[in-house]
């Protein structure tokens, strides 16, 4: 996948539909799984379609022959962040759907879409979210890379791609603010620091509804059902119990003395 | 015995809180072994040794570890898991511990559980998950288990000195680790001298309602011996440095004690903090979303509430 100066660039970013966080979540009480009703697409993706568009357009977007497709995997309702991506700019939708995927945990799911990835095929940048915002483990962007075998670049607060089609990237580490580098293609995740997402207009939504969105099962795919979903995960939830929700403590108006409440505070939880 | 291999991430002079709770833990489960995840001197792995290390796994060529992202830090970690024959790996579960995890268990063919709070003798691990509205039991399935631990679960163990022979490191190839990012330069964090906010006992946050002043919530944080922490809103005002935001994208603390000043209490803060002992909140407006979670509430002016509750901590410990 050598490129030339300056050449249109295929990028490909993951969108996740997920349970709103506005609202109360659940999981349901048979088999642990998360209430997907009331679902929109994960807060977290949004930065990483606009770290997407942003790249396509330094390079002429549509017009100058770049791409950018949208993929998700999940159930019939997941169709929608990928139209919520094609609402923002994105220029195709792909959405896995299969009964037997229900279930699959970072593992599988990083398995699916890489193996989906490699089936579509000639990406030179792989877009994330730095985590998604129902599970959170943050551990697809990375399994993702080691599946393609593509240099990782994640929690990236800060992206650029220069000419010679090299990313610098900024990420805050446990040691400090590192400055990274690496040709492309790369898998690249960005944080809620990266940009700020556009909203999509009105003529973004007229254009989406023209756009295409290609459904892809296990079998096109060629991944066996028993590699996916809850046999093919190295994880397995045992038991969920809702946490009682914290509820409002004393609550006093200053009067000129509540610095000392709270000190008093502090002394009888025995902190100080 | 089962054998735990605890991955250290950046080897210190005295082991962190964190890392001595991640000993602890693998201590109470079998046999410790440590993989250092860059160079460690001999103070450094006597420290962890006094931690409970029994025996330490590095690269044959750190600098490697240092100059590229995560993928080198992988393959050391599974040659340790192969080398040890290990049962589990416990990592911290900061954002270069989720990663690692996440690859060496695709290599592994095994699972990952991140955000333990607790890992029992089955290897049956608890954690919170929807921002901490259900406790759940899982454990992994296949393979050794890749579990990464939030800091301030477990009592950490006491550091001594052993007295005892510190073992040597066995070193590992690496081999070919696969395309990865070049780390061209690394900028640290400025030492604010205060706890690392992760792994505070007393953490005291400041939002938008700090107008700009940091002043207040850094001396009651000091008078406390607190870290300090901070909304998105006022780190994006670049008020304070983006390491101390809290929250669903920041940092995920669980402090004895947090207080929030002119913070409102959005969803994603509360995805960061809500899991501490106790919570104290100030703030102007009665109606504030925080007030519906915090153990004590006052509803005031922060520039005069803290710098009073400042004072008066100072008075009393005369
Ligand atoms: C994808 C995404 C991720 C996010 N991640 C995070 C995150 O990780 N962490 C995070 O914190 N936020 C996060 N946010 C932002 C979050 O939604 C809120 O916007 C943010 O937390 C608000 O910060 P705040 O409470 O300081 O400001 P505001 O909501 O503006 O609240 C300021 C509060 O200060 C009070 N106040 C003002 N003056 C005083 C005074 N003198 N004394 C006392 N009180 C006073 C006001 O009454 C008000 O309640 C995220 C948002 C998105 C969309």
């Amino acid at each position: 996948m050598s490129q030339k100066t300056g050449t249109p660039l295929n990028i490909l970013v993951l969108v996740k539909h997920v349970p709103d966080v506005q609202f109360e979540r659940h999981l349901l009480p048979n088999g642990h799984r998360l209430d997907r009703q009331d679902s929109v697409l994960s807060e977290l993706d949004e930065y990483a379609i606009e770290a997407a568009l942003a790249l396509a357009e330094s390079r002429g977007g549509e017009k100058g022959g770049n791409h950018v497709t949208a993929l998700t995997m999940g159930p019939a309702g997941a169709a929608n962040a990928v139209k919520k991506s094609l609402q923002m700019g994105a220029s195709a939708g792909v959405h896995i759907s299969d009964a037997a995927l229900e279930g699959s945990d970072a593992g599988a799911t990083s398995l699916v879409l890489a193996t989906a990835i490699k089936h579509l095929g000639g990406f030179d940048v792989v877009l994330t979210g730095m985590a998604s915002t129902d599970a959170e483990t943050s551990l697809v962007p990375a399994q993702l890379a080691e599946r393609l075998g593509l240099a990782q670049l994640t929690n990236l607060s800060a992206v650029e791609l220069d000419d010679a089609n090299i990313i610098t990237a900024t990420r805050m580490g446990e040691d400090g603010a590192q400055t990274l580098s690496a040709p492309l293609p790369v898998l690249i995740s960005v944080t809620d620091q990266a940009n700020e997402p556009r909203y999509p207009n009105f003529r973004g939504i007229l254009a989406a509804k023209k756009k295409k969105i290609t459904t892809l099962s296990l079998a096109e795919l060629g991944i066996e059902a028993s590699t996916v979903g809850t046999a093919g995960s190295g994880t397995r939830v045992l038991d969920a119990a809702p946490h009682e929700p914290r509820s409002a403590g004393e609550i006093i108006t200053d009067s000129g003395q509540a610095g000392l409440a709270l000190v008093d505070f502090l002394a009888d939880a025995k902190l100080i | 015995m089962l054998k735990i291999l605890v991955y250290i991430h950046a080897p210190a002079q005295t082991p962190t809180k964190g890392q001595r709770e991640l000993l602890a833990l693998a201590a109470s489960l079998g046999e410790a072994a440590v993989v250092l995840g860059d160079n460690a001197d001999d103070a450094a792995r006597a420290g962890l040794h006094g931690a409970g290390a029994t025996a330490f796994y590095g690269a044959v060529t750190p600098e490697q570890l240092r100059g590229e992202l995560i993928a080198p830090a992988v393959s050391l970690l599974v040659a340790a898991v192969r080398a040890a024959g290990a049962d589990a790996v416990l990592l911290p579960n900061t954002m270069e511990g989720r990663e690692i995890a996440a690859r060496a268990a695709v290599r592994l063919d095994s699972g990952v559980i991140t955000d333990a709070v607790a890992v029992d003798q089955e290897l049956n691990v608890t954690k919170s998950v929807l921002a901490g509205s259900y406790t759940v039991r899982a454990r992994i399935t296949r393979g050794p288990a890749l579990i990464t631990l939030k800091a301030n679960s477990v009592q950490p163990a006491e550091a001594q000195d052993s007295g005892a022979q510190v073992p040597p490191v066995q070193t590992l190839e690496l081999g070919e680790s696969g395309p990865a990012a070049r780390i061209t330069a690394t900028a640290p964090h400025i030492a604010s001298g205060r706890p690392e906010l992760s792994e505070a006992r007393f953490v005291v946050a400041g939002g938008r309602g700090v107008d700009g002043d940091f002043g207040p919530v850094e001396d009651l944080a000091d008078a406390l011996g607190a870290a300090v922490g901070a909304s998105r809103a006022a780190t994006d005002a670049g008020w304070i440095d983006h390491s101390a935001q809290v929250g669903q994208t920041g940092v995920t603390v669980s402090p004895q004690l947090y207080i929030s000043a002119g913070i409102s209490g959005a969803i994603q803060q509360k995805a960061g903090m809500q899991s501490a002992k106790y919570i104290v909140a100030i703030n102007k407006d009665p109606d504030a979303p925080i007030f519906e979670i915090a153990d004590l509430g006052i509803i005031g002016d922060l520039a005069s509430v803290l710098p009073q509750a400042a004072a008066e901590i100072r008075r009393r410990q005369g």
